[in-house]
């Protein structure tokens, strides 16, 4: 057996300080890139005079908007069939929006030559709520589109709504509730940057960039540059975190590329922290009304949400082409419901653009965090505990293969269980005796529970690509003459140990220990195409393509096994990571016996090639859908608001579990994540745009101090269409753990009427909630 | 300036700007590349080294200041070949996921340890509370320091 806990093969060059992150490589000659940003939200560019940097000794090159319309770069596709500046050439569109690149011998001088550019604008009024987008008299962002005059991107919807009001029109019970999951940024500690060297004599642009998707970013380079796409090469080393905020192109990307191929040198380009937060991908900033309708008894019969989505200046949302509200319509969740409807509209504001990032897996965060605060706000109007409230309406086993009443088709799952097993975990029912007599003495406890449904590994081609390139993924495996092997995969890891768990998939299926096998990724020259490493994607897609490589280079090896066993195939077994003649297992052949045969002089059956390298292409059949049930509990000060997150036991089902240690630590991290949104994150911006949480000091993340230690449940139900029933967990506790924590809170309220309090839940606003005047998360000041 | 500074009990005397931050003249005078970059305002601590034995944040301390100072980076841990005690409790406990906060922890591990043998959890972590990790809740860098408190006993 591969499976199981196994350390990691990768920690070998982390713990000594030899991991190789895109700022580590360099190239003789190397120049350095800064990009100049905009101190405005919204402004048309009057001037730009870049004479003085010029004229600075260690420049080599400025290039602004000018430069690149020049070479017809200036704008850039989104991966939402947007397009976004690289360069400003008319307009700033948000705070940080990039302006101008200046090429240095060092990266301190090329520094001190942005001071030197001068940039005169003439502010315009900018947009920042996003309620206000669509006033009749809003200032346009997108004057750039042909025959713009507002602010609206999209209108989306799913479900059915006649079946839904009608649900609600007869329903003995409604309630509704009004909710921002506020605009968060993943902030890896690693920030984006790029390396890129073109070589002007073969034509070859090498661009080294901490990209999750390096096989995407290939094409979308060709594409849009009209570089031959064979000619480009992307290499994503090691990357210090990505979360989602890793996937797209950035401006600075296309900048150190021009910047090459002007100097005819290497470019690097690092951003900075505050370039990080203000400018590359932010996640949510989703403004939600939620409805439930139900029976007095507690049963949930309809459910149907308002969303209005702020997508900021560009619509760069990275998700599948037919969703632009990504997997939202997940929202109906964990529970038997009878119809369910939802509407989306997405519009411009003066504010960075992102959306889909921070392990959301496509938006399932905004709907698990709608429908399982709907479910608390439901069980107090029905005065009903919300753990019982869940059970009453949980899925049940029998119901699955389930389709949703928005066309989802759940996998597998026994959720009652889980949901169980968590409460046993947690001693729920001592916790609400607890709760009762901390009541009495004015104490506030918070008992949070949550449940979610995940939908993971995007997807089938049928249905899911972006930018029209389907979202199935490449494998190619090799066995060498003594036995050991290569795989090469398109995704790419950000710390999710696919060096490790990859080469276990591969050690299970032909009978070597995974120390045998080598995971080649990160290098479009050598690996093959795939959409790579985002929405959990890895084993659920990449991961089922290296089981299914695998099992081909097994039924070649059956065939050369034959041969050496003087056998026809069909008469062979494979058993005990061996190919024998049923019956006779003593005389079975090992992978390194057949692997050396299948390079030798064996003689082989005509048509048969020899040697056992296969290739293959995985374009999964459905999603898989993870599930889960948290549980947290916290402890409020009421004088000061201060939160602290006391309990937490997550019990998750993924499906099959390859390497349990990663597994649990993919889940950890995202449950911090949770805790940290729930109570400390978020971007916030004063009415002129100016963004308010540029920093580390401004934008909290939680610490060591903020997390208790985890208390971590599993089960497993194997999903039914993934060849190893694996399901994928990169994202599940971030999807879950935000609403058991703020269900947490809210319950720990209680004793004051809350029933709502929008994230971050910070002492602050908790001080507000109390005392009656809730702050509007999205705007620092009210 | 010319400065001299002994990192990993090895001298270097290099001519730096006197607003080099340290965290760039170990990266890119020394090319010691284990020690990261994170956030400029000391609030990631993936640019945490060893001054004088302290750790300290390297992107706010300027190259200048450790002129004649002794500084311990994450390639000086492993002694002879053989792996410090917290190196290995990372690897066992998968104290680690995407590595760029790594070094950093590494560091404040062992001042830890060196002053304190046999923290509890919650020393450990108020230890570790002035970096950050995205990746794994603290939770397995707390035992991974555990384990190397064991190991060290």
């Amino acid at each position: 057996m591969s499976y199981g806990p196994m350390h990691r093969k990768e920690d070998a060059r982390f713990i000594r300080g030899r991991g190789n992150y895109t700022d580590d490589v360099r190239l003789p000659g190397m120049l350095y890139g800064a990009i100049l940003r905009s101190p405005h939200a919204h402004a048309r560019i009057v001037s730009v005079d870049t004479s003085a940097a010029e004229a600075h000794p260690k420049v080599r090159a400025v290039i602004t908007g000018q430069t690149l319309a020049g070479l017809n770069l200036a704008w850039m596709p989104t991966l939402s069939q947007d397009t976004q500046a690289v360069l400003a050439t008319d307009k700033v569109r948000f705070q940080g929006q990039e302006v101008a690149f200046v090429v240095a011998e060092d990266a301190y001088s090329a520094r001190d030559a942005l001071e030197l550019i001068d940039v005169e604008y003439e502010p315009l009024d900018a947009v920042i709520d996003a309620r206000n987008a669509l006033d009749p008299g809003a200032p346009v962002i997108r004057d750039d589109l042909e025959g713009r005059t507002g602010n609206h991107i999209f209108d989306w919807e799913a479900g059915d709504r006649a079946r839904t009001d009608a649900l609600f029109e007869q329903a003995e019970v409604t309630v509704a509730q009004d909710m921002i999951y506020p605009r968060v940024h993943p902030a890896p500690l690693e920030t984006c940057g790029a390396l890129a060297d073109f070589d002007k004599v073969t034509g070859k642009l090498t661009v080294w960039c901490p990209t999750q998707a390096p096989h995407a970013h290939r094409t979308l380079y060709a594409m849009v540059a009209g570089l031959p796409e064979h000619k480009i090469r992307v290499i994503s080393p090691d990357i210090g975190g990505g979360f989602g905020g890793k996937v797209g192109i950035y401006p600075g990307y296309v900048c150190a590329i021009v910047g090459s191929i002007v100097t005819g040198k290497p470019v690097k380009w690092m951003e900075d922290r505050s370039e990080n937060l203000m400018s590359t991908a932010f996640a949510r900033d989703y403004h939600m009304r939620g409805e439930v309708a139900a029976t007095r008894d507690g049963r949930i019969q309809a459910i149907r949400v308002k969303v209005l989505a702020d997508h900021g200046a560009f619509n760069g949302t990275a998700q599948p082409t037919k969703f632009p509200a990504g997997f939202f319509h997940v929202f109906s969740g964990s529970y038997d419901i009878e119809a369910a409807h939802c509407e989306v509209t997405g519009v411009y504001t003066n504010k960075a653009p992102g959306g889909v990032a921070y392990a959301c897996s496509f938006r399932v965060t905004e709907a698990v965090y709608l429908v399982e605060r709907m479910v608390d706000v439901l069980a107090a109007e029905l005065g009903l505990d919300p753990a019982e409230l869940r059970m009453r309406n949980l899925l049940k086993p029998e119901q699955f293969p389930y389709t949703s009443p928005t066309g989802w088709e759940y996998d597998s799952g026994d959720y009652p269980k889980a949901l169980r097993l968590a409460m046993d975990m947690a001693g729920y029912d001592k916790l609400r005796a607890e709760q009762a007599d901390k009541r009495a003495r004015g104490e506030l406890m918070g008992i949070g529970v949550s449940f979610f449904t995940e939908a993971v590994g995007a997807g089938p081609r049928k249905h899911m690509d972006i930018l029209g390139l389907g979202m199935a993924d490449g494998a190619e495996l090799r066995v060498h003459p003594t036995g050991k092997a290569v795989l090469r995969v398109s995704c790419q890891s950000q710390g999710q140990g696919h060096e490790t768990t990859f080469a276990q998939i591969v050690g299970q299926e032909l009978g070597i220990p995974a120390d045998d096998v080598e995971v080649v990724h990160g290098d479009t020259d050598q690996t093959p195409f795939g959409l790579g490493t985002y929405g959990s994607r890895s084993t659920p897609v990449s991961g089922a393509a290296a089981a299914l490589v695998s099992r081909k280079v097994r039924d070649r090896a059956k065939i050369v096994a034959a041969a050496m066993l003087e056998a026809s195939p069909d008469d062979l077994e494979w058993a005990d990571g061996k190919w024998s003649v049923v019956g006779d297992p003593s005389a079975g052949r090992s992978m390194a016996e057949i692997a050396l045969a299948a390079h030798s002089n064996l003689e082989l059956p005509d048509g048969v090639e020899g040697h056992l390298d296969a290739v293959t292409v995985y374009n999964p059949p459905n999603l898989t859908y993870p599930f889960g049930a948290y549980i947290c509990v916290v402890d409020v000060d009421p004088g000061t608001g201060q939160v602290k997150v006391r309990r937490f036991v997550a019990v998750d089902d993924c499906g099959v579990r390859i390497n349990p240690m990663i597994v649990e630590g993919q889940i950890h991290g995202g449950l911090a994540d949770g805790v940290g949104m729930a109570l400390m994150q978020v971007m916030a911006f004063d009415e002129d745009g100016n963004h308010l949480g540029a920093s580390f000091m401004d934008y909290l993340l939680p610490t060591a101090m903020e997390c208790p230690s985890w208390e971590l449940g599993a089960t497993v139900t194997p999903s039914p269409t993934h060849p190893i029933g694996a399901k994928g967990v990169g994202e599940s506790a971030t999807v879950g753990s935000p609403a058991a924590v703020v269900n947490a809170v809210v319950d720990a309220l209680g004793p004051y009427g809350v029933r709502h309090a929008d994230m971050p839940l910070t002492p602050a606003n908790v001080w507000r909630v109390v005392n009656g005047d809730p702050f509007r998360t999205d705007l620092a000041i009210p | 300036m010319r400065i001299t500074v002994t990192v990993n009990g090895q001298p270097y005397t290099r001519d730096v700007e006197p607003r080099l931050l340290l965290v760039h003249f170990l990266r890119d005078e020394l090319d010691l590349t284990g020690t990261h970059w994170g956030c400029d305002t000391s609030n990631c601590g993936v640019c945490t080294v060893q001054l004088d034995g302290v750790p300290v944040k390297s992107c706010t301390v300027l190259a200048v200041m450790a002129d004649g100072h002794e500084v311990t980076t994450v390639e000086g841990l492993e002694r002879d070949g053989e792996l410090d005690a917290v190196q290995k409790g990372f690897v066992e406990c998968h104290g680690l996921q995407c590595g760029f906060c790594t070094p950093g922890m590494l560091l404040t591990a062992r001042w830890l340890l060196d002053r304190n043998p046999d923290p509890d959890e919650g020393q450990i972590r108020e230890a570790i509370s002035g970096q950050l990790c995205r990746c794994t809740g603290y939770e397995n860098i707390v035992r991974s320091i555990r384990w190397a408190a064991e190991a060290g006993r």
